[in-house]
């Protein structure tokens, strides 16, 4: 059994060199000049005291260039007094695919509108893709994402996790559209 | 004439300080180099802290290069089992050793007079000048070749003696490489050797000191600029690196022939790649770009073109020299390097190819010019 030649596949758009590119000396120095060029350019910038380049150096210094709508580090919304808007349904935990979100719920008797609460409401950024889906699927207006990045830099994973309490209280949101306590409709 | 011991010991100590600074600070300038080049920071991370404060000296990242060398000193020596300990053992420094000597015949500075230099040493010294250079030998420039012919043995020897057929076909690769360009370089450096008459290194630098037309300063890139290209590139191919760095390819290749070598054997390998580079520096500067010598600039002081003269004391000769051969070196090491983040590698047929049907014919023509213009200006008698 004798297998065909190997054959080249040709392509319609094959780079074709000419006698310039062939000699190789000419294109070489093309490249040293641009290379040279830019490193040129960078040092100047860095010698008149400006910034020669594009990265930052994080994380002591962040970039400015996020898009307000960026989707970054969550922020759980509170009620008037204080409590999170959050109601403990599991929505978000159960849409999102990276499964990151864990809540612990609890029963609040004092309040009768809304008797469920999270004692418990943990992220693991380690794991978390940023997609918002949590946000879409939250009834209540209670997770939200703010342009920040949650900069959680570590040499643990378990250093990533963000509480309850940080997410209520590092960015304070309470604009909710549902007003507090429940106006029309029946409470029951 | 060579120098009384004192002052050779003073050279060696000089030469050594330097060629070990530039291993050390090349790896720096490779790193921030590559980085200015490519938009980035660089490495800057590593730090020495004062003790019992938090004053941090970062220094642009200057430490790197001690971590590296910490690193590289605290690993684990792994023990291959290799056919032949000994040559193992030897590999590294056979490598490392001749890259240092080379330096012992390159002259990198004028003349110096002790006694007029240091009125303490007058009594000693008295007006007897001695040229800066470890070993004033008059086959200088054969025993570069001699030693730089060295360091082939050692890639070979730690190939051959590794028990590593990976390090086998490196040290094969590495082999067939550098004496393919060891011979375009022997080439190149001949049209210099019939212009200047001479393979004494002190004495080429001499002739490099006058001007040609007047302007011109009289170095050798003026008189041989095809060679100049021509030897630049053969030595930076016989140092190995990118784009002639196939012999140790390490991101497609397994590391060639140290590839059985870990720790500070290793660290020999990359210290004495890092020293060629300033070898080859300086071996280019005194051959092609006039060595310690600045335009205009001779022992006595300045002399313009127009023909003023500016008298300029011993001393300020003495130390404008050593800097001008430093300032020549760090340019030609940046150069080197900018070459080696520019240029993609060559493929091993390509590389061969680029030295046999390209170089060496190349190398061959400027040969024969330079005869043919030498004895058409000399009538024969060179």
């Amino acid at each position: 059994m004798s297998r065909p030649p190997y054959v080249r596949r040709r392509y319609w758009n094959e780079p074709r060199m000419g006698w310039w590119e062939r000699a190789y000396v000419f294109e070489v120095a093309r490249g040293l000049g641009i290379t040279g060029g830019v490193f040129l350019a960078n040092m100047w910038k860095w010698m008149t005291g400006r910034k020669g380049a594009l990265t930052s150096y994080y994380p002591e210094e962040k970039r400015a260039d996020y898009a307000p709508a960026n989707r970054g580090k969550h922020v759980l919304t509170q009620r008037p007094d204080g409590r999170p808007q959050c109601v403990a349904c599991n929505m978000c935990a159960t849409v999102c695919p990276a499964q990151v979100i864990e809540i612990d719920a609890a029963y609040d008797p004092d309040d009768p509108a809304h008797p469920k609460y999270p004692v418990r409401f943990e992220i693991d950024y380690s794991r978390c893709v940023f997609c918002g889906l949590c946000v879409e699927a939250c009834p209540e207006d209670a997770i939200r994402m703010a342009p920040e990045t949650p900069d959680l830099p570590g040499f643990d994973r378990h250093q990533m996790w963000l509480g309850r309490e940080e997410l209520l209280t590092w960015k304070p949101q309470r604009d909710v559209a549902k007003p507090y306590p429940p106006t029309g409709g029946s409470a029951r | 004439m060579n120098a009384p011991f004192a002052v050779t010991v003073v050279y060696v100590l000089y030469a050594l300080g330097l060629l070990l600074t530039f291993g050390t600070v090349l790896t720096w300038i490779e790193r921030k180099q590559a980085a200015v080049m490519a938009d980035r920071i660089g490495a800057n991370r590593a730090y020495v802290r004062i003790p019992f404060t938090q004053f941090k000296l970062i220094w642009l990242g200057l430490f790197h290069g001690v971590a590296d060398g910490l690193k590289m000193l605290l690993k684990e020596d792994f023990r291959a089992v290799p056919y032949d300990r000994v040559a193992y053992a030897l590999g590294p420094w056979v490598t490392f050793v001749p890259v240092m000597l080379v330096f012992a015949v390159i002259p990198f500075g004028g003349s110096v007079a002790p006694g007029r230099l240091f009125s303490a040493l007058a009594g000693t010294y008295g007006d007897r000048t001695f040229p800066m250079q470890i070993a004033a030998l008059d086959a200088g420039l054969l025993v570069i070749f001699a030693f730089s012919g060295l360091t082939i043995i050692g890639t070979m020897l730690s190939g051959w003696s590794s028990a590593n057929k990976f390090s086998l076909l490196g040290a094969l690769r590495a082999g067939s490489q550098m004496i393919s360009y060891e011979l375009v370089m022997g080439l190149t450096i001949v049209g210099l050797i019939l212009i200047y008459g001479t393979v004494d290194l002190d004495a080429i630098v001499r002739l490099q000191s006058g001007t040609v037309l007047g302007v011109l300063p009289a170095w050798g890139i003026c008189y041989q600029p095809f060679a100049a290209l021509l030897f630049l590139t053969a030595a930076i191919a016989e140092n190995k690196r990118i784009p002639f760095d196939l012999p140790e390819a390490e991101s497609e290749l397994i590391a060639g022939y140290y590839t059985e070598y870990s720790a500070m054997k290793m660290g020999l390998f990359m210290f004495a790649e890092f020293i060629e580079i300033a070898i080859i520096a300086a071996l280019f500067t005194t051959l092609f770009l006039g060595g310690y010598n600045l335009p205009w600039l001779n022992d006595a002081g300045f002399v313009f073109p127009g023909g003023h003269a500016l008298p300029v004391p011993h001393g300020v000769v003495v130390v404008t020299q050593l800097l001008t051969f430093l300032v020549k070196i760090v340019l030609l090491c940046s150069f080197q390097i900018l070459v080696r983040w520019t240029l993609p590698r060559f493929r091993w047929d390509q590389l061969l190819r680029f030295a046999w049907k390209f170089m060496l014919p190349l190398a061959l023509v400027n040969l024969v010019a330079t005869v043919a213009i030498v004895a058409l200006l000399h009538g024969g008698r060179a």
